[in-house]
């Protein structure tokens, strides 16, 4: 919503505020400036002249050089190349020393840009006439402005005065986000009322009067609404002997200042109307109407209709039409028809000034994909009782302007009238509310200002405040009033409250220290991805996790589903570092996957946080294994870890990938990144990728410590070396160690490893040394011996044969 | 006799020990002359020889001779060692210029970053974080918040729509009608997670960000709570000389309604380039909880009032860290992860 100040300060006498003071101030009041344009501060030294003479440049043959009166002693000569310049014609003058907005070309200069006499091909030129481009303005907001050359004034515009003032450029046009509650400061009565009692100031609407000269409107027209829902009030009064004729200039500046164009006057009363009171309007050419008769109803499915733009659109039955006896004549709200519109032979209209539902014109215009200044206004809601204040409005200018003769009375069909609801008045509530102490009567005092009755104990609200419903909403009135700043800063009283952090974020905490201190560093991706991505990580077309949560109205194609994997966002991110050389990158990013319950979807889907890193660069596979355990140990998962080699994930390495196992259940995998996928991304370097269910791991977790105690007695170590077939892992001879080893055996350590040669075919080297410690005592030989014996023998079972 | 022999061996110890290189050749001193076969050892032999009214005397002169040369050898190695481990020293010196041999250690996301000051300071004032579902029903992340069906609101959050039920949640106030409907009273919570609006990616907007949401309710909660409770927040993220200013506004959920401004941090509220010349950055919606909100959730606006706060994660981090575009949040370049 935009107001210009002048049209504003018309409304409120006495309103001095300078364009930034006032700004403010509405902004603290609760009506935010977005921004304010002063539409002269770019303007200087332009006057009105008439071109009294005009001969041709001896050395150009575009120019010419005028004898430009401007309303002194003295002719002031100018050289001009503009294309319409012509003896007798009425332009803007810009004196020596003065200042335009920008070039014609309509491109604007910020400062503006100063003009100096001087000579032009050898010609002395004293100043410059203008275009409306250099005026600041555009054709847009003067019609009648020609498309290139000077801007023709009215043959009446007073010689040597100020042409700024004159056009109306010297405006400043405020520009506000208006909330959508406040329907009633669509217009710029509301915004003046706003501003009246921003400034407590007297609010000065022009006084509407009795209007009609002759005949009945009854007469000439009936009216009935079959869709009583959709339209809860239409009024129509009719104007005889039109008069089509331009809108006197005082109404063209204040249309132009909020941007609309002015056509002639019957239309610019409309739009004039529809600006101040917030109320679209309509005008019918009365004969055009067929059977005396206007029918508010829904449209036919599929019923062809042209609206006045030309466009022919097709409707559906959910749409609200402007009918008369034999046919449609509008899209109710939204646009008027081709058949019934004025033109400048008119001889008699028929205004209308109607309530519709705000939601069904939001819808209808949505669907029609056309959305207009009416529509925009409609779809808000607007108050019954103002269409009949506009209608009035609009018959009196049509008198005040000599545009026709306005017929007696009003058809007003409004079964339902909205009536003035009644709040209590509860100041020492509101108080309260507001941890204020304003006085009751200060708080009267505040709504009488903005037209809230308060009698007794109750609030009598007009309305045109539909927004406000019960006792919070008057809180909020006393306080804009009293001023937000005013009121003081509280902390809330209230016993100590217990803050804190769930388990769950202490986990996912937990993982991020981890992986930072592990050199990775925390990535953020998209959760929603494309359904290409399966195809991509080479996931069979049966797998389960390509039954997504998928959005109807994505962005594009690219981020329609809700990720059922972690892995794309991340490689994504490290392809984006590797396509910029950078050397290496470790990032992990602690991200939810969305997995369905079912498909379609019906429920909400299980959201599981994930623990997800991945690198390229400097490490391996047992890089990203040691990230995963120092984790889990962390996070209190004290047992055995185990690895099951066998995880058959599609997107890594079938020979470097692992569930990782504890407690039979499966905490997440790592693997490298299969070739081929990470060719599908772009990264040429081996990649490793992590994944930890954190679910999981929070059930599992403990941050519980309890001191065991330090062992005093000594320890014996036994180194181990043998060699073994390369079939049998790690894993299988740790196993061994375990069972074999029974509470002496402390700890093991892998120590060495090789394949070659010297350890011959299909075997491997492998070197370990045990710990063994007793509790209770130093621990012998005689201790030791037994039990390396069974575990020798154990792996002798494994074809495990020790090296010498 | 054995007297000038003594001399001898003290004069031959002084010469000796003066010409020694070191402390090796200190210890040849020592075998030399104190030593198992030493010349004063050899002397201590021959005093079966003097007579046995002169041994106390003899005695006493070998002995001291014995104690002035160990003197003099220990006090030739402690010089000899003291030169050694300065030369040790000198030698061993480095170019601590030469690069640090650093731990690996990767740096936080920026919203992470700020999040966790956010909610250090929330969790300070006794707040609980707490989080709640992303992909959410109609009711929890519209109606139950005042904003009914077919409200203009909804169009103006450009929502991402799984069905007509379910959708991306575009704010997180669902978690809060879920503590309320717990009825576990009072409340003061705050709740951080991503939020999805249609929105294209350029350098202001993304269509998955984070905001974080607070709540409170308890008896007799003020709107003076409210501002006083910011007013702390915005003084601890930004710094003691923040001030604050609190405008009228409209959200569904909230009556009174406000928007939040600090003082630019950057500039001190003289007006900048960074706060556009205003002086004051808008940072963060609040207000009032609606009676109409309490009531649907089953609380009672008679007994309890509230109030909530959404600031836009994201907001605060690229302001707090002066990140200029948003997309770099999202890109995940290691060159601008290190930078946090």
């Amino acid at each position: 919503m935009k107001t210009s100040l002048e049209w504003i300060r018309a409304l409120v006498p006495g309103l001095t505020a300078s364009p930034k003071e006032y700004c403010d101030r509405m902004t603290m009041f609760g009506q935010k400036v977005e921004f304010y344009t002063d539409f002269g501060k770019d303007l200087d030294r332009i006057v009105i002249g008439e071109i009294k003479s005009m001969e041709k440049h001896p050395d150009a043959d575009h120019l010419v050089i005028c004898q430009v009166d401007i309303g002194a002693a003295e002719p002031l000569q100018i050289v001009t190349g503009a294309p319409n310049t012509a003896v007798g014609m009425k332009v803007p003058v810009v004196l020596d020393g003065g200042k335009v907005a920008g070039g014609h070309d309509g491109s604007k200069t910020e400062g503006g840009i100063r003009i100096k006499k001087g000579k032009l091909r050898g010609v002395e030129s004293n100043g410059m006439m203008c275009s409306i481009e250099e005026l600041g303005s555009s054709r847009e907001v003067f019609p009648d402005a020609p498309e290139s050359g000077l801007y023709p004034l009215p043959a009446d515009a007073p010689l040597g005065e100020d042409c700024v003032h004159y056009l109306g450029l010297d405006d400043v046009v405020v520009d506000y986000e208006i909330t959508s509650n406040r329907v009633d400061c669509f217009a710029v009565l509301g915004i003046a009322r706003e501003a009246a009692c921003a400034f407590n100031l007297p609010f000065k609407p022009d006084v509407v009067t009795e209007t009609g000269s002759e005949g009945n409107v009854a007469d000439d027209i009936t009216v009935e609404i079959e869709n009583k829902e959709l339209c809860s009030r239409y009024t129509a009064r009719e104007v005889k002997d039109v008069h089509i004729a331009p809108s006197p200039a005082w109404m063209q500046k204040r249309l132009r200042s909020q941007g609309i164009r002015p056509i002639n006057n019957i239309v610019d009363i409309t739009n004039y109307v529809m600006v101040e009171y917030g109320q679209p309007m309509h005008s019918y050419d009365y004969d055009k109407i067929a059977g005396k008769k206007i029918i508010v109803r829904n449209a036919a499915n599929g019923e062809k209709f042209t609206t006045l733009d030309g466009q022919e659109r097709t409707l559906d039955d959910r749409m609200l039409m402007i009918c008369d006896g034999e046919k449609a004549v509008g899209i109710a709200g939204i646009m008027g028809g081709e058949n019934s519109m004025i033109t400048d032979d008119v001889k008699t209209v028929l205004f209308e000034a109607a309530t519709f539902d705000g939601t069904n014109i939001r819808l209808s215009s949505k669907r029609l994909g056309m959305r207009t200044d009416a529509s925009g206004i409609f779809e808000k809601g607007l108050d019954p009782n103002n269409a009949i204040l506009a209608m009035n409005r609009a018959c009196q200018l049509v008198e005040e302007l000599g545009a026709g003769t306005v017929v007696n009375g009003v058809v007003d069909i409004y079964e339902n009238p909205v009536k003035e609801k009644h709040i209590p008045f509860e100041p020492d509530k509101y108080n309260a509310f507001l941890g204020t102490d304003i006085p009751a009567d200060t708080i009267k005092e505040y709504f009488e200002r903005e037209e809230l009755k308060v009698e007794g104990n109750e609030v009598i609200i007009p309305t045109f405040r539909q927004d406000l419903e019960e006792f919070a909403d008057l809180a909020e009135e006393a306080a804009r009033f009293y001023g937000y700043d005013k009121i003081p800063t509280t902390l809330p009283n209230g016993g100590a409250a217990m803050g804190g952090i769930a388990k769950k974020e202490r986990v996912a905490n937990l993982a991020r220290e981890v992986a930072r201190f592990s050199g990775f560093s925390e990535a953020e991706t998209f959760s929603f991805e494309s359904p290409k991505v399966f195809d991509k990580l080479r996931i069979a077309a049966d797998d389960p996790c390509r039954q997504t949560v998928t959005i109807s109205n994505p962005l594009g194609e690219d981020f329609s589903i809700m990720r059922t994997l972690s892995i794309n966002g991340i490689l994504t991110s490290l392809a984006t570092n590797y396509g910029r050389r950078n050397p290496d990158a470790r990032l992990f990013e602690i991200a939810k996957i969305y997995l369905p319950k079912a498909v379609p979807v019906v429920e909400q889907p299980d959201e599981r946080e994930q623990f997800v890193a991945a690198f390229y660069g400097e490490g391996d596979f047992f890089t990203m294994k040691g990230v995963a355990e120092e984790f889990l140990t962390q996070a209190g998962l004290k047992g055995k870890i185990t690895y099951d080699g066998s995880a058959g994930i599609p997107y890594l390495h079938p020979g470097r990938q692992a569930n990782i196992i504890y407690e039979g259940k499966t905490l997440g995998f790592l693997g490298e990144v299969h070739p081929l996928v990470a060719a599908s991304y772009g990264i040429k370097d081996r990649a490793y990728f992590l994944n930890i269910d954190l679910p999981t791991v929070v059930e599992l977790a403990s941050f519980d410590h309890k001191y065991e105690g330090i062992q005093n007695f000594p320890a014996s170590t036994r180194d181990i070396s043998m060699t073994v077939p390369e079939d049998i892992t790690a894993g299988r001879i740790e196993e061994v160690f375990e069972k074999k080893g029974g509470a002496l055996l402390e700890s093991f350590r892998l120590f060495d490893i090789y394949e070659g040669i010297q350890v011959g075919p299909h075997r491997k080297s492998m070197a370990y040394s045990l710990t063994f410690r007793a509790k209770d005592r130093s621990i012998t030989d005689d201790d030791v011996n037994p039990v390396m014996e069974k575990i020798i023998a154990s792996l002798g079972e494994l074809k495990v044969e020790l090296r010498k | 006799m054995i007297k000038e022999d003594l001399e001898a061996i003290r004069a031959k110890a002084a010469e000796k020990i003066a010409a020694a290189e070191g402390t090796d050749s200190l210890n040849d001193i020592r075998v030399a002359l104190l030593g198992k076969k030493g010349e004063l050892t050899s002397l201590l032999k021959s005093m079966k020889d003097v007579a046995p009214e002169d041994r106390p005397a003899v005695g006493k002169m070998v002995n001291e001779t014995r104690e002035e040369i160990e003197k003099r050898l220990a006090e030739a190695k402690k010089t000899f060692e003291e030169k050694e481990l300065e030369a040790r020293l000198s030698r061993e010196k480095i170019d601590v210029t030469l690069p640090a041999a650093r731990n690996r250690i990767g740096h936080p996301h920026p919203n992470t970053l700020a999040l966790q000051e956010i909610e250090k300071i929330f969790t300070g004032m006794g707040y609980e974080v707490v989080d709640g579902p992303e992909v959410e029903r109609d009711y929890y992340n519209f109606e139950a918040l005042n904003i009914p069906a077919n409200h203009p609101a909804k169009d103006e959050q450009d929502t991402f729509y799984i069905n007509k039920d379910i959708l991306l949640r575009t704010q997180t106030s669902g978690v809060q009608v879920r503590q309320m409907e717990r009825g576990k009273l009072p409340i003061r919570i705050i709740a951080p997670g991503r939020v999805y609006r249609a929105d294209e990616v350029d350098a202001t907007h993304s269509p998955v960000f984070h905001q974080v949401e607070g709540m409170v309710i308890d008896k007799g909660i003020r709107f003076s709570d409210l501002k006083g409770t910011l007013e702390e927040f915005a003084k601890q993220l930004f710094g003691a000389d923040t001030r604050v200013k609190f405008r009228p506004h409209h959200f569904p959920f909230t009556e009174p309604s406000a928007e939040m401004d600090v003082s630019c941090f950057k500039c001190g509220g003289k007006g900048c380039r960074f706060c556009k010349g205003e002086g004051w950055i808008e940072i963060l919606g609040c207000g009032m909880m609606h009676p109409k909100v309490l009531r649907m959730s089953g609380v009672d606006p008679d007994e309890y009032t509230g109030f909530a706060f959404g600031v836009g994660l994201e907001r605060i981090a690229l302001l707090k860290y002066e990140i200029d575009d948003m997309r770099l949040l999202y890109e995940n370049d290691t060159r601008f992860l290190d930078q946090f």
